[in-house]
């Protein structure tokens, strides 16, 4: 028992496996759940260089998990992680955004949890390490309900990956809330497209606040091939249909269910149009590159 | 650093760039070991979440919540707080903070500071959007935040010092807050900030149901079990008279519930002892066992036939009703042209200043009996020592209240709160004890606004007269009486507004539920009376075609006119307020037109509302005392009992005695409020300070100057000067001088002296509501301007302007700021503010406004003198926020047609009411 704040893996997955502390990164969570002073054993895993940085790696990239949501907001990134760094901004305030990591967001497991819907959209991966060994589990499969994850006795996560072949094209991040900062999402949502002729050959779309978990539209996605931004209202039914199927929001005093489920299609119409804007930008931009 | 929990390591921290050891749990938050290890108590704590900011500092130049750092993570970082601007090169942030007024009550001032600080470090000059970015993590419950984000904006360019004015020239200047200093450098001390030596430390128990009964277990023996634990009190320990209430007559709330609980928050124990171990215990683990009972939380319930009754002694759980009644509405209503009736229903709404309450007691002996200190953030001394003496059994003269800085109030602070608690503990232990709400315990037990539900009909004539009006209003006033008596006595006065209305009759009532008691919240229960008649007034508008201001200045009161309680008015200022509006009125109908005829995703609509308000009680008796001396050595004091919650008081009142005597403000030194150094200057409410404690003051500063000019021999033209500790004054070419070093002492050790009072000329109200309730009225009338997405139905306020007539302007940098924070306040009740006992018990499930909601505001100050207030001033501080929503909810139904009938108008309740409309 007792505060543990390791600088090196090894130990701090010897003392989670030895002791079951509760973890702490940012503390953003842990302190609003607690009255009064911290007690039990805290394992502190913000000295632990493995869980640090945003890198390129040989076939994507690496976001420790430790890295805080400040860091993501400044990185220099490729259009892909508009998403990402808008809901980075988001985030709270400045002063929890220089506080609240990455894996804490993903951890706590919130339904709201601003920085799943952007993380969904990239295919994201999860590396968790244990004595054991380490697992690459998909986004999807690691947060598995409300406040649950997919982490075993013993085991955290290390870091977040995106693979190439999904750090592609642009994206963007819609959250509708009573009030512009410091606000817990009634609906958000994440869209990513990659253009081929400036239509959508590819697109992912998550919808957050309306589930347990974040979910994927892929009838949706595979409907959105092939389009443009003036199709997308001639889409929505489409998203309507299968928003009814797989969303099942709560009726609470931010919104009613019903209200969830009809904003759930407007802010993703809106997050799609927003990343295909973005993404011809990008487009333009590269082609005034190539031509310079 | 690795060590048990609950045990003690040392960490090396920097700050304000000195190294300092701590031994403490490496899980400690960093505000604790800043505000306990270090003594640094300019880093304030208001919600202990992430949620508001205030305890916002530097962790190696970047801004974050020292709530949420444990210690462990500052080891060998530098951490700047507010004590350390000066030396990291900010002195000029501060200064600007005190220039524009940024700092109202001051309890966020440290957050704001710190979250700028790290802004103009990187941008120097920034824009107001990158200042009001910069600010979003920080709440603010006063200012609205525009005098903020101007401070910030233009901190590198420093104005030059403001000269203080010359004598006679007070009135009027927009001086620097006289009390501002301490609130930009750290220093203020507000409830929670004095912390005596060997203080021990309370904490309630309280009912987690709405309705509940309850018996203890072995207390006692839980108590042996706990060492650090000193005591556990009871309802059975009060030595004196188990209840408390704002209104005697109507006293009817234990101060630790007696074996039944009637509210999701009420208290029935206290835990006194060493701080650790009364923060460490689990309240899961106090012996007591509950027994949760039917709760009747809604209003329509608890009035109906056969309803249990929460208090034994009042029939159909009514508390009061109000009345007011002239004329034959019912024939008006059915003779007019036109008609508008509907329904509208309020939340509850949370006062939520940003200083949870706080306190601490302790006996001090001045040779003879001890006398019990009590230093809380309040806003009324006077009634809190009345009512702790009959709680406490003492006398009033053993008991003194010192009024800490208050951080915020806005009606809450006026009811008891930590001040009975820690005096009881301080009385039975003998040491001194305090105590600090927790965000939730303070959201969960204090008063909030009254939800409304208000019916009413009002007719026109075919020219757009008004004829005639009927009101009826519910007002859920809780478990408890608090201030609900004067909810249902205030609102009938006013809930015609500031218009003709020949024939009237308004009714209100407050009904008891099991819920947090509803009490007094800048306006009691006006606001919502006016959303009512407001909202009507568009729909008559609209029913005869006239333009909304057009028929509003056409039915606004003149001077003569008489009011609905039959008392003539002298200097109405309601149409000067509506004149003001006319041209930033057609010009936003223009850019609304505008804007509209793109027809894009979102629509513009511009709304207005009109507000008077009777400052003072209503017909009741109201006195302030104001006293002032000057002593052997020269100095002239003023002791000022009117507590400064942030609207100014200890500013304006001190402007005003200035020019009255005729030196300069700047010579004056302050004292109190301390009821064992001033004369009573009542509570601060119902927007009174400044015209009831000011005319007092400026009365005292009457004959203060009448007495010096007495002793001189020289006419009341004379010019007075406080020169080298003489008064000299100048006549013509003579002059006189006064030293008062050769005066023998007078009363209270002052060689001159002077005490007044002055209580506001005021009649009952007879069985139809007919009197004379208050002796000055203020006026006003706000202007919204919103954007309303109607895929959404989230509304952006874009503009605010609002025309006050203050009477005359004392300080006009304290007047704006009034203004800003009212509206504030009142964007808040429209569009997002909504308690839910047992689920929004936090500043992130409950709502208010950030930098980023804020409108642009221009407020306009009107001055038609009052004859009866002090150089010709009005209240202003309630008047403020009460035209604001119907404005908005006016401009919303002008944008998108949504006919709002539930506040607040959350975005799926207008788009609902779009839908509605056929949008």
């Amino acid at each position: 028992m007792g505060y543990h704040r390791p600088a090196d893996l090894g130990t701090a997955l010897e003392i989670l496996a030895g002791q079951a502390p509760r973890l702490i990164a940012g503390g953003t969570d842990l302190f609003p759940a607690t009255d009064g002073p911290l007690q039990g054993g805290i394992l502190d895993i913000t000295a632990i260089p493995e869980l640090q940085g945003i890198h390129r790696t040989g076939r994507g990239w690496r976001f420790g998990a430790a890295v805080k949501w400040a860091e993501i907001a400044a990185a220099d990134l490729p259009p892909c992680f508009a998403a990402l760094q808008q809901a980075a901004r988001r985030i709270g305030g400045i002063q929890i955004q220089n506080s609240a990591t990455l894996a804490g967001n993903l951890c706590n497991a919130s339904p709201a949890a601003d920085g799943v819907p952007p993380l969904q959209v990239l295919d994201a991966v999860i590396e968790t390490a244990s004595c054991n060994g380490a697992r690459m589990l998909p986004l999807a499969e690691f947060i598995t309900g409300p406040r649950r994850t997919a982490l075993k006795g013993g085991e955290m996560v290390i870091a977040v990956h995106v693979a190439d072949d999904h750090a592609a094209g642009a994206s963007a991040f819609e959250k509708l809330g009573a009030r512009a900062h410091l606000v817990i999402s009634i609906v958000m949502a994440a869209a990513r497209v990659v253009l081929e002729e400036g239509r959508i050959g590819r697109a992912a779309v998550s919808i957050g606040a309306c589930s347990p978990v974040a979910r994927r539209m892929p009838d949706f996605e595979a409907a959105l091939a092939g389009a443009s931004a003036s199709d997308l209202e001639r889409l929505r039914p489409v998203l309507a249909g299968e928003a009814a199927a797989r969303l099942s929001p709560l009726d609470d005093m931010r919104a009613s269910a019903g209200y969830r489920h009809e904003m759930a299609v407007e802010i993703t119409l809106r997050a799609v149009a927003r990343a295909i804007g973005e993404a011809g930008e990008a487009g333009n931009a590269e082609g005034d590159g190539h031509g310079g | 650093m690795a060590d048990d929990g609950a045990m003690r390591a040392s960490a090396r921290l920097i700050v304000n760039g000195a190294e300092h050891l701590i031994s403490a749990p490496p899980g400690r938050r960093l505000s604790e070991v800043l505000r306990e290890d270090l003594g640094l108590r300019g880093t304030k704590l208001g919600c202990e979440a992430g949620d508001c900011g205030a305890c916002t500092v530097l962790l190696e130049g970047r801004p974050v919540c020292a709530c949420l750092v444990p210690l462990a993570q500052a080891e060998g970082h530098e951490i700047l707080t507010v004590e350390g601007l000066a030396d990291a090169g900010l002195e000029h942030l501060r200064r600007a903070f005190l220039a524009h007024g940024a700092a109202q009550c001051g309890i966020c001032t440290p957050g704001m500071l710190m979250a700028a600080a790290a802004l103009l470090q990187k941008n120097s000059h920034p824009t107001r959007e990158e200042a009001a970015e910069a600010l979003g993590g920080v709440l603010c419950r006063c200012t609205g935040y525009a005098k903020i984000i101007e401070a910030v904006c233009r901190a590198s360019d420093p104005p030059a010092r403001a000269e203080s004015p010359e004598a006679g020239a007070a009135v009027g200047a927009g001086i620097e807050r006289l009390d501002g200093r301490a609130k930009v450098d750290g220093s203020e001390s507000y409830g929670a900030d004095h912390v005596p030596e060997g203080a021990l430390l309370v904490r309630a128990i309280r009912s987690p149901h709405h309705h509940a009964r309850f018996s203890f277990g072995d207390l006692e023996g839980w108590r042996k079990a706990r060492p650090g634990i000193a005591l556990v009190l009871t309802a059975a320990d009060i030595p004196g008279r188990n209840r408390f209430g704002v209104i005697p007559a109507f006293a009817d709330q234990p101060v630790l519930a007696e074996g039944e609980a009637l509210f999701r928050g009420e208290a029935v124990a206290l835990v006194v002892g060493e701080a650790e171990a009364v923060a460490d215990f689990r309240a899961e683990d106090f012996p007591i066992e509950w027994e949760p009972l039917a709760a009747i939380t809604d209003p329509a319930e608890a009035v109906r036939e056969g309803a249990g009754l929460i208090h034994g002694e009042r029939p159909g759980n009514i508390l009061t009703k109000g009345r007011v009644c002239q004329g034959d509405p019912q024939a008006a209503l059915a003779a007019s042209a036109h008609l508008a009736e509907g329904e509208i229903e309020t939340a509850f709404v949370e006062h939520a200043p940003i200083e949870p309450e706080a306190g601490v007691a302790w006996l001090e002996s001045d040779g003879e009996a001890p006398r019990l200190v009590i230093r809380a953030c309040t806003q009324a001394p006077g009634m809190d020592r009345a009512e702790c003496a009959s709680i406490l059994a003492l006398p009033e003269e053993r008991i003194r209240i010192i009024t800490a800085a208050t951080g915020g109030g806005f009606g809450t602070k006026l009811d008891l709160s930590v001040q009975p608690l820690i005096g009881l503990a301080a009385l039975r232990t003998g040491r001194p004890c305090r105590m600090v709400y927790s965000r939730r315990e303070s959201m969960a037990s204090t008063t909030k606004r009254h939800p409304a539900r208000m019916r009413a009909r009002i007719g026109c004539d075919g020219a757009g007269r008004l004829t005639g009006m009927i009101f009826e209003g519910d007002f859920n006033t809780g478990a408890y009486a608090s201030w609900g008596p004067t909810v249902a006595g205030r609102v009938p006065v006013h809930a015609s507004g500031p218009y003709r209305v020949p024939h009237y009759r308004a009714e209100a009532r407050a009904i008891h539920t099991h819920s947090p008691p509803s009490g007094a919240f800048r306006g009691f229960g006006v606001p919502q009376a006016t959303i009512m008649q407001e909202v009507l007034f568009d729909d008559l508008a609209l029913a005869c075609g006239m333009d909304r201001l057009a028929f509003r200045l056409q039915n606004a009161m003149r001077d003569g006119d008489s009011t609905r309680t039959g008392q003539r008015l002298a200097a109405v200022g309601i149409r000067a307020c509506l004149e003001a509006l006319h041209a930033p009125w057609e010009a936003a109908l223009d850019a609304c037109r505008e804007w509209n005829a793109a027809r894009g995703r979102t629509r513009r609509g511009v709304g207005m509302a009109s507000c008077w308000y009777g400052c003072g009680n209503t017909a009741l008796p109201n006195p302030s005392t104001i006293r002032a001396g000057l002593a052997a050595d020269g100095r002239l004091c003023l002791h000022q009992g009117a507590p400064d919650i942030g609207q100014g008081a200890n500013t304006v009142i001190p402007q005003i005695f200035a020019d009255a005597l005729g030196l300069p403000v700047a010579q004056i030194e302050l004292i109190g409020p301390d009821t064992a150094l001033t004369p009573d200057a009542g509570k601060t409410s119902a927007s009174r300070q400044t015209y009831v404690t000011g005319k007092a003051a400026m009365l005292c500063g009457q004959a203060l100057r009448a007495m010096i000019l007495r002793r001189l021999n020289l006419g009341e033209g004379a010019r007075l000067s406080l020169e080298g500790g003489r008064i000299i004054a100048r006549e013509g070419a003579s002059e006189a001088s006064l030293d008062p070093a050769q005066l023998p002492p007078g009363p209270w050790g002052y060689v001159l002296a002077a005490e007044e009072s002055y209580d506001p000329p005021t009649t009952p109200l007879d069985e139809n509501g007919q009197g004379a309730p208050y002796a000055v009225y203020g006026y006003g009338a706000q202007m919204a301007e919103v954007e309303v997405d109607m895929g959404t139905g989230r509304v952006r306020v874009l503009h605010i302007h609002a025309a006050h007539d203050l009477g005359r302007v004392i300080n006009p940098i304290l007047a704006e700021g009034q203004i800003e924070g009212g509206i504030a306040q009142g964007l808040g009740l429209a569009l997002m503010e909504e308690y839910i006992p047992g689920r929004t018990e936090n500043l992130h499930d409950y709502l208010i406004p950030t930098t980023g909601d804020m409108p642009r505001i221009t407020p306009i100050l009107i001055e038609r003198p009052d004859p009866e207030g002090p150089f010709g001033a009005r209240g202003l501080g309630e008047h403020v926020l009460i035209p604001t929503a119907p404005a908005i909810l006016n401009a919303i139904r002008h944008a998108s047609g949504a006919r709002i009938t539930r506040l607040p108008a959350l975005p799926h309740r207008v788009l609902a009411a779009i839908r509605e409309a056929g949008g």
